[in-house]
């Protein structure tokens, strides 16, 4: 779950990807020597300068890139020292494995709960806490602490709070009248169980971006709306809404990027099960990679889960440009 | 937005009159949002509080359904027993190394690589460039393979520290980040050059530029990397738990995660192995508060 994964320009550009750096950069170009040879020491300072990092990012991100594409043309399992190159024979491969079938499902299935329900509830919050009342920065603190919270942490609480037998919402359902349930012991439940948890471990985030774009929306706007005769709820729907709405697209876009690689919690809380119901993609390809040794199958997968979020994310630029207002 | 008018001719609303120094201003009333949030507040740290609730239990009360709100034995013993059966303190002091080291070397190797893209004409800056935008794009699975084989090559090879169940493998992979580049580039780029050229002028080095002119106002920038690098170290767990199978170099989330599956029903142990994960992570948290925030806000905030 990095935070760097996404290439959203963040130098201050409203920046779907592809647009970014578009304007603002050459518009200071002052007149200069027209485009003289660089000397000898700007280029020696440039490499030496460059070099330490750029050494690091390029062997442990680029070289990987190439070479896992590599490896998926192989059969490649540790078994043998023998690393043929088989073809698409992995990728034909995964089109027969039921597994891989059902892990893309929960992927998905994962993906559109939870990010739809993580962006309602933070837009909600947020908008709640966005207003200077009393004990206010104690409601968000509240919020913002889920974010310190690691994954493992989080589900480990969660597993706690979800015990079929001493769990506490166990409890709170029977309080309710509600019957017992299995929840990650039961095949049909365990997916959603991992939907909240990961909602709440996710809620601060949410806020976060949301409050930070509130706190953007410029007053004036709201006073125009309520003079010209707009309702509360007319103004957060007509104003507020589209206003927060490069957010937003950022929102769907980071936390998609970040269910499709849903990992830590399945595997502390459910291990894929029970009957492989929360076996999600990347598990999946973990399970494949370093317990069965599956170099070559594994590498595969990961270029199938690449493509997912890159079909994904181009499709959110896509619908979302058209419902997102960038102020200039 | 064109549909509202930004400055409607305002109606002459009379400004409210202060009120004139009535005998004690009147209390408002609290407002109706905190309606909403003190529940919301109270879902949002249940499961903290019920967190800290079975830490304190003895496992008789702990296993007790229905559970028990008011629990009669509360005491710390728990904490004691968890540090016998997992070394925390080890794995508290992993995670901090590595992430204090991968925070510190971010902060350099992308200072300095970040300034050659904004500033410095060199053959191949392009292509070098692009090359670190597109590992921008690729998410981690695809590379953790091909990482996995170069770590364990380099520790059999060239140093045993940088290998399998050292925290060096933990380190090195994340050193330098096209993150951290690519954000400190775009930010450099944003400063006046006239600075650093008349600092030329007078004969500073490059470095001298970097460190004495360029990292001084690029403070806010330099705190948002480290803080989101902070939190992207402290939490990882899927390349940690790759890498490090022994127990000894164990950060706190892989740690803690190996502590479940050996006691697994063991619920108030468990919870106080938890406790202690999470605080140093909630004590730092709410130490910079307003850093943490401000940097992940930063990074939505470009949309807005």
């Amino acid at each position: 779950m990095t935070l760097s994964q996404v290439s959203l320009g963040r130098g201050g550009r409203p920046a779907p990807a592809g647009r970014a750096g578009r304007g603002g950069q050459g518009a200071r170009r002052r007149p200069r020597a027209p485009r003289s040879r660089p000397p000898g020491s700007e280029q020696l300072a440039g490499w030496g300068f460059a070099a330490p990092g750029v050494v690091i990012i390029l062997l442990f991100g680029a070289v990987p890139i190439v070479w896992s594409a590599v490896m998926s043309l192989q059969r490649n399992n540790l078994l043998s020292p023998d690393t043929p190159y088989v073809g698409l024979s992995n990728y034909r491969a995964m089109l027969h494995d039921p597994v891989v079938v059902q892990a893309i499902q929960h992927t998905l299935v994962y993906t559109a709960l939870f990010v739809p329900g993580t962006m309602i509830v933070g837009l909600f919050l947020a908008v709640a806490m966005n207003r200077k009342i009393r004990f206010i920065s104690l409601y968000r603190t509240a919020a913002y602490a889920t974010m310190a919270i690691s994954t493992i942490s989080e589900a480990l609480v969660f597993i706690w709070l979800f015990d079929p037998s001493y769990g506490v919402v166990n409890y709170f359902f029977s309080l309710l009248g509600l019957p017992q349930q299995q929840f990650l012991n039961s095949p049909s439940e365990a997916l959603y169980v991992i939907v909240v948890m990961t909602i709440w471990g996710w809620t601060g985030f949410a806020v976060v971006i949301y409050l930070a774009a509130l706190q953007g929306v410029p007053q004036t706007l709201m006073e125009a709306a309520a003079i010209d005769g707009a309702g509360r709820w007319a103004t957060f729907r007509r104003v507020t809404l589209p206003l927060l709405s490069p957010a937003s697209l950022f929102l769907a876009v980071w936390l998609t990027i970040n269910a499709l690689q849903l990992f830590d919690e399945v595997y502390l809380s459910t291990q894929g099960g029970p009957l492989n119901a929360t076996t999600v993609l990347v598990y999946y390809l973990y399970e494949q990679a370093f317990q069965n040794f599956n170099f070559g199958y594994a590498s595969a997968i990961a270029y199938v889960l690449f493509l997912i979020i890159m079909v994904i994310t181009a499709i959110q630029f896509r619908v979302g440009r058209r419902f997102t207002h960038y102020r200039s | 937005m064109s549909a509202i008018p930004a400055a409607a001719p305002r109606p002459a609303v009379p400004a409210a009159p202060p009120v004139p120094a009535a005998p004690r201003r009147r209390r408002r009333l609290p407002s109706p949002w905190h309606l909403v949030l003190v529940p919301a507040t109270i879902v949002l740290i249940f499961p903290f509080g019920w967190l800290i609730l079975t830490s304190l239990e003895t496992p008789p009360e702990a296993l007790h359904f229905p559970p028990l709100l008011t629990p009669r034995h509360l005491s710390l013993a728990n904490y004691p027993a968890a540090l016998h059966a997992a070394p925390f303190g080890t794995f508290f002091l992993n995670s901090a190394i590595v992430a204090v080291t991968t925070v510190l070397s971010n902060l350099v190797l992308c200072s300095l690589a970040g300034y050659a893209f904004a500033r410095l004409r060199f053959l191949g800056r392009t292509a070098l460039f692009a090359a670190i935008m597109a590992t921008l794009m690729v998410p981690f699975q695809v590379t953790m393979i091909p990482q996995f084989l170069i770590v364990k090559w380099l520790g059999d090879h060239l140093a045993a520290p940088l290998g399998i169940n050292h925290l060096g493998a933990l380190i090195v992979p994340n050193a330098a980040t096209a993150f951290g580049v690519f954000f400190l580039r775009q930010f450099f780029r944003t400063l006046p050059v006239e600075y650093e050229e008349s600092a030329r002028v007078d004969g500073a080095s490059r470095l001298t530029v970097l460190i004495r002119i360029v990292l001084p106002l690029s403070a806010p920038a330099l705190a948002t990397l480290a803080a989101l690098t902070f939190l992207d170290s402290w939490n990882s767990f899927l390349w940690p738990l790759i890498v490090i199978t022994s127990t000894g170099e164990m950060t706190l989330p892989l740690g803690l995660a190996t502590f479940q599956g050996a006691h697994s029903t063991e619920w108030t142990l468990l919870m106080a192995g938890n406790v202690m994960s999470l605080i140093p992570m909630l004590v730092i948290f709410f130490a910079a508060q307003r850093y943490f925030v401000r940097s992940v806000a930063a990074t939505g905030l470009s949309g807005t």
